[in-house]
């Protein structure tokens, strides 16, 4: 089936502002601008960008360490985004966070997140907020391949399951568990086969084109919101660069012919090589979808170096809603 | 005001299903506590007043329904979720520590999370190792978490209904130990605030700080001792997280003496955190070590023999607080 250009189009300008917002992250890295992990998302944005355009705004999400792309494919705003991750007042979350803890509930994105398999929990959760008030909005878990080794996937994906809970399942598959490869940490050929142990529907996708993400994802949601319970996606696709850093060639546990094979098949190349061969785009209107994604990030970057540090006084706000932190531990009597 | 006795496990009950009745953004998930009521009978007929949809039976997956509870609350719901015994805390840990308690901050503020997790703590059934520890110290450990440990009836129900209306996640921990005893419980929805120790006995001698079932054998060791004519005052904490520093502080600075109860080991406890936080703040007025009374360094036992060995009681206490009057204040010999 032939989508409509507004849907290509919004595929193309989401990878876009992930891939160049992910690329301008990780050279303000290497520049120590940005402190701590970034753990970039390039070569997956078919999949963040698939899922997305095939949501509502009122469904959730949830994510994973490697989270920029699923903030910036829900709509995330640039310069909060670069802001949280320069550790700035004027950032996502005020610089309490950073990459790993980057959020924005209003977009119902609940929260990128530092343990492996901890936001799946928490999308199930929300699942079942939806379920529990009647609505049809659904709730996706983005994680990893390596995820479905950890336990709480298993207890989470089970109990959606159990529970018949409006929630999407979307594995990203990018062959290697921070630096281990897939092949030696589980011994299926596809993860999709997991679906089936919990009674929901599983298939596996190609992760580097966003049209068939798109359309797995738009058919898995007709059913979940129609009550049948859960659904899982696995999306095979490929981290370009490190598990953290902006590193690519030169690894031990992947070779760099590897890599280069899977840049040869980038998304949003065959994304755009497909909107020029359809007739949707030109090669100008491409470019100026680039230029135009380029100077938000370029606005983005000046607004997060111009903008201040936190205020160590904030150090202590918001552990609670309703207690100083010196008054819960007793403190400073 | 009612003088109506009710056990502490029918007070918890009842204030669990009045605010409810009250906030239909309120359920409650974990296993068992359905169709079953809870395996210790904490939910008994909340099933049948307020159906599956809100009373939800889940599988054995500690980490789950923690997250369950997260998620559900971050998008504006209140939800209580049960672990069942509170060694099954360590099962769900990340879910816990490295979520509930932090997302708020992490989020730099943008999120509210208003859960409430319940379990049943304590030794004393002959439950074994896996199935009567008291973990509170673990819990306190983490900025973000309340935890509420009840001693009697009137204020299990207070700080059940306390603990769902607060908007951060919020531990009631049950003794089971104490599921059957009575007290006196108003009829009407009331709330004892959380971070707020009772004075559960006046006296002018020695102090002894406790909470949940220690509170009430700090009770016992202070009517036996009475007869000594040693006038103790007992502070029940009845909040463990945050704890009322003051409470404890202005009668430490009328007694002068100190002794911390606690079922917990004694090592690494909150009865360390306590004796340190007199010393920092009433360190003059103090005329004795602040002693501990805890559970040795042990797992917890199995035999009734060894068990009732291992829990710390009123003799215990009394003989401790004994020692501790027994010393001559700084400067003077005996």
């Amino acid at each position: 089936m032939k989508l409509d250009q507004p849907i290509i189009t919004d595929l193309h300008r989401r990878m876009v502002r992930i891939r160049l917002f992910e690329e301008a992250a990780g050279r303000l890295f290497e520049a120590n601008k940005i402190p701590g992990f970034v753990h970039l998302y390039v070569g997956q944005e078919a999949v963040a960008a698939g899922v997305c355009v095939a949501l509502r705004a009122d469904d959730q999400i949830s994510s994973t360490h490697r989270g920029h792309g699923h903030l910036v494919a829900k709509g995330g705003d640039l310069a909060k985004m670069m802001a949280e991750l320069m550790g700035k007042a004027t950032g996502y979350c005020q610089g309490k966070g950073g990459s790993m803890h980057i959020c924005d509930l209003e977009l119902n994105m609940l929260g990128a997140n530092g343990i492996v398999g901890g936001g799946v929990p928490i999308a199930v959760g929300a699942g079942f907020a939806n379920w529990y008030r009647g609505n049809d909005t659904v709730s996706v878990a983005f994680f990893g391949d390596g995820t479905t080794n950890i336990g709480a996937f298993h207890e989470a994906a089970n109990m959606a399951a159990a529970l018949t809970l409006p929630v999407l399942f979307v594995c990203e598959n990018n062959e290697y568990a921070e630096y281990t490869a897939r092949s030696r940490t589980m011994a299926i050929d596809e993860v999709a086969e997991r679906a089936a142990a919990y009674g929901m529907p599983g298939r596996t996708v190609d992760g580097m084109n966003a049209v068939e993400v798109y359309e797995a994802t738009r058919d898995a949601l007709v059913g979940i919101r129609a009550g049948e319970g859960p659904a899982f996606i696995e999306c095979k696709t490929y981290r370009y660069y490190n598990h953290h850093g902006i590193q690519t060639l030169g690894m031990k546990y992947r070779s760099d012919d590897e890599v280069a094979e899977w840049r040869e098949r980038d998304a949003i190349e065959a994304h755009e090589q497909r909107m020029v061969d359809q007739g949707m785009a030109s090669v100008a209107d491409i470019e100026t979808t680039r230029a135009e994604v380029l100077a938000e990030v370029d606005t983005a970057i000046a607004f997060a170096e111009a903008s201040p540090l936190p205020d160590p006084t904030a150090l202590l706000d918001n552990v609670y809603t309703d207690l100083s932190a010196e008054i819960s531990s007793g403190a400073g009597r | 005001m009612s003088d109506r006795e009710l056990t502490y496990l029918h007070a918890f009950t009842e204030g669990l299903r009045q605010v409810m009745e009250a906030d239909p953004d309120v359920f409650v998930a974990g296993e068992d506590v359905g169709r079953t009521g809870g395996v210790f009978h904490s939910f008994d007929g909340l099933f049948d007043e307020f159906g599956e949809r809100r009373m939800v039976d889940t599988p054995i997956s500690e980490q789950a329904i923690i997250g369950l509870g997260i998620g559900a609350a971050v998008v504006g719901l209140r939800p209580v979720v049960d672990l069942m015994f509170m060694d099954f805390v360590l099962v769900a840990m990340d879910q816990i520590a490295n979520q509930a308690a932090k997302l708020k901050y992490m989020f730099g503020g943008n999120a509210t999370l208003p859960l409430t997790i319940t379990t049943m703590g304590g030794a004393g059934l002959s439950a074994g190792a896996q199935h009567s520890q008291s973990l509170e110290a673990m819990l306190c450990h983490v900025p973000g978490l309340k935890v509420v440990m009840p001693s009697n009836a009137h204020d299990l129900k207070g700080l059940t209904i306390a603990s769902v209306r607060d908007d951060n996640p919020t531990f009631i921990v049950l003794h089971k130990k104490l599921l059957g005893s009575k007290g006196s419980v108003p009829e009407h929805a009331y709330e004892i605030p959380i971070g707020s120790a009772a004075v559960a006995r006046e006296g002018g001698d020695v102090t002894l700080v406790a909470y949940s079932r220690m509170a009430v054998e700090a009770l016992a060791a202070a009517e036996q001792l009475e007869n000594e004519g040693i006038d103790c005052e007992v502070i029940d904490l009845r909040t463990v997280s945050p704890i009322d520093i003051d409470t404890v502080l202005t009668s430490a600075r009328k007694t002068n003496r100190v002794v911390v109860v606690h079922e917990a080991v004694r090592s690494g406890g909150l009865g360390a955190e306590l004796a340190a936080q007199v010393q920092e703040h009433a360190f003059d007025y103090l005329d004795a070590p602040v002693a501990r009374v805890g559970a040795p360094f042990s797992p917890v036992p199995f035999s009734p023999a060894l068990e009732s060995a291992y829990v710390p009681d009123a003799t215990q206490i009394a003989a401790q607080i004994r020692e501790t009057l027994d010393r001559p204040p700084p400067g003077q010999t005996r």
